[in-house]
């Protein structure tokens, strides 16, 4: 039987305000697949999102759903998630929202490991804007920013969260969606904070101007710059050069999650046990 | 009221007036002179069920905060006038999708970093219009210890009235300043508390927008089956980014009438000694102290002098302030900035013979500075 996505999805809002052939489309529907695969009652579900074409994600999915400021989804959902520690509190952002303007709140989302699933969608390009250089465009490309040729050195996004903090860490692409579900699956599902970067496509503001006419040729490009964790890691240092490694990155399910660590604060102030000391997080250090 | 008797100082008392009025979360930033309210922050909330997180820059303490507040909790957070200037976007994200929070300013030097652990009065315009775009401030100024705890109390009952932020100005002086307070009791406040409204029909029937062209939103809580959108764009009676003309239109402006034509509700202020006057001084906050001081001398001497102490700065209480300078010969501003509310009494009295003592080096008006300014005029 086919799926039912209208249960997930504000109809009336449709069709999207996203280009033709937009890998936004493929990680909506990706995501609400997962959601539903893991049967979690929409009323239960606060979904937050930033400025960017990834900002209107909110827009399109019935649940709480917050579009806020550029760049501070994570200082959004961080208020959310820990006045409603049983809720599911997702977070939706673009490169730029996520890793420029926001990149603050990323890594110290990450650090905290407060239970938000982070889902950065890295088209590589300012989309909504027209082409700027985003911390992801790669060095050399045309951007309407740096049009003799990005010079900007790029974040590698899944480094950051690792180094960062998050308990949870994986890379998946537009281009496999069974893949990118059962990753969004296992991001929701991971208690701590979880960071899923989608790699996706912009034929339109990155692709036209940099020899990628059609998105088509926008995910095969992806796909050449991509290869599999395992893979990934059997290879030498300069083989692994420009190539982003997919699957699961970091996984580790014994990581304190922050809502847990601040009941034991409440815990402390109301008199039930003793104030936290070093020796709590001894195994840490 | 007024049965509890405690020494406390202002930014304590802010605190405690927070989680005395049901305030149940803070997101912050450490700012002189405003931190203490965080740290008292950190122990109120976590005793009453609460929290209180210390964020990684001012921006992320107001957008914590406010994401607390958009899913139903109330919540503020506090700083100083550097604090306000980055936290001024999301303020207007509140303002925007009318999201009550309050927001305390211990207000030190400005601008810039300025003179951070001495007094000033510099935030009083930036209060009236600190993000950018057509909103209507609710701004309250307190002038005593015990007005840092009732003052905040009315705050969070003003932010849920009219669902939007509120900000509670106190002074560098104020928030230090140690002393006895007298407060109500936690139950007398308990009594005064009115939560937001909320919808209680049927999800379909819910649009948290649709309301009388001068009333605020209607926020259910998230969470409870209510499911709809918050959003910085214009938005039409469900939450959804509109750009269509009409509802553009009608919700800028709604947001501007929902606080101008309910000013009667918001208007508050003190007079003292203004019946026979024949000067009035305007102040408010701590300089208001030095200028009651001051009043007693001067009356020693025979000098009529009186006091208008605005306690909401934003909207002003203009037609008062235009009722006194309508009877009394002269009026002088007194305040720890060049005349930032002196602007406005000049616009709300039509008068442009308002003087002026301002002061801005960090230091406090002493009340002899204020008789002796008065001789002079």
């Amino acid at each position: 039987m086919a799926f039912n996505y209208e249960n997930y999805l504000r109809l009336e809002k449709m069709p999207t305000l996203w280009c033709w052939g937009c890998g936004d489309g493929v990680i909506l529907k990706t995501f609400v697949r997962a959601i539903d695969s893991l049967g979690i009652n929409k009323d239960d579900i606060c979904l937050v999102s930033g400025i960017g074409c990834s900002g209107r994600f909110s827009s399109y999915v019935d649940f709480n759903t917050v579009h806020t400021t550029h760049g501070r989804t994570i200082a959004f959902a961080t208020g959310i998630k820990l006045a409603n520690p049983t809720k599911h509190v997702i977070c939706v952002a673009g490169d730029g929202d996520a890793l420029a303007i926001g990149g603050n709140h990323t890594i110290h989302g990450c650090r905290r490991n407060i239970d938000i699933t982070f889902i950065i969608i890295n088209n590589f390009i300012y989309g909504l804007t027209n082409s700027q250089t985003s911390p992801t465009t790669p060095q050399g490309m045309w951007t309407v920013s740096q049009q003799a040729g990005n010079i900007d050195p790029t974040f590698n996004t899944c480094n950051l969260a690792i180094a960062s903090g998050a308990s949870f860490v994986a890379r998946e692409t537009v281009n496999d969606p069974k893949k990118l579900e059962k990753a969004m699956v296992k991001a929701l599902e991971h208690k701590g904070f979880s960071l899923l970067e989608v790699l996706s496509n912009c034929h339109i503001n990155l692709g036209r101007k940099n020899k990628m006419n059609s998105a088509i040729e926008n995910l095969n490009w992806i796909d050449s710059i991509t290869v599999s964790k395992k893979k990934y890691d059997t290879m030498t240092q300069e083989e692994q050069t420009n190539l982003l490694p997919t699957g699961i990155l970091k996984q580790d399910t014994e990581a304190a999650e922050y809502c847990d660590m601040y009941a034991e604060v409440i815990k402390v102030h109301q008199g039930k046990r003793k104030t936290i000391t070093q020796d709590d997080f001894k195994k840490k250090i | 009221m007024a049965t509890r008797e405690v020494i406390s100082n202002g930014n304590e008392l802010a605190a405690l007036a927070a989680k005395d009025a049901g305030c149940r979360f803070f997101g912050g930033y450490p700012i002189t002179p405003s931190s203490e309210i965080m740290h008292e922050m950190s122990d109120l909330m976590p005793e009453v069920g609460g929290a209180c997180i210390q964020m990684e820059d001012e921006i992320a303490g107001v957008a914590a905060a406010i994401g607390a507040g958009m899913s139903g909790v109330r919540t503020m957070t506090a700083t100083s006038g550097p604090g306000i200037s980055l936290k001024a976007e999301n303020l207007g994200l509140a303002q925007m999708t009318e999201v009550p929070l309050v927001v305390v300013n211990v207000m030190r030097g400005g601008p810039s970093t300025g003179l951070p652990t001495r007094v000033s009065q510099g935030d009083v315009a930036q209060a009236k219009n600190p993000s950018h775009g057509d909103y209507k401030s609710i701004t309250l100024c307190a002038g005593s210890l015990s007005e840092c705890y009732t003052e905040t109390v009315r705050a969070f009952n003003l932010a849920d009235r009219f669902m939007q932020p509120v900000f509670v100005l106190l002074d560098e002086t104020l928030g230090h300043m140690h002393g006895k307070a007298m407060l109500p009791t936690e139950e007398e406040v308990a009594a005064v508390i009115v939560p937001r409204k909320t919808f209680e029909g049927p999800a379909e029937e819910y649009f948290p927008y649709e309301c009388e062209s001068d009333q605020p939103a209607v926020l259910n809580p998230m969470f409870k089956g209510y499911r709809y959108h918050f959003t910085g764009l214009h938005h039409d009676k469900r939450g959804f980014p509109t750009e269509e003309i009409e509802t553009c239109r009608k919700l800028i402006q709604r947001l501007e009438d929902k606080v101008e034509l309910h000013k009667d509700e918001l208007e508050s202020y003190e007079e003292f000694n203004t019946d026979d006057a024949e000067i009035l001084l305007v102040a408010y906050g701590s300089v208001s102290l030095a200028a009651k001081e001051a009043i007693r001398h001067l009356r020693a001497e025979g000098i009529k002098a009186g006091l208008f102490r605005p306690i909401t700065l934003w909207p002003s209480p203009a037609e008062k302030m235009k009722e006194l300078a309508d009877r009394i010969p002269k009026v002088l501003c007194v305040e720890l900035n060049i005349g930032q509310y002196r602007d406005e009494v000049q616009r709300a009295t039509g008068r442009l013979d308002i003087d002026g003592l301002f002061k801005v080096n960090g230091r406090p008006i002493s009340p002899y500075e204020i008789v002796n300014k008065v001789k002079e005029l």
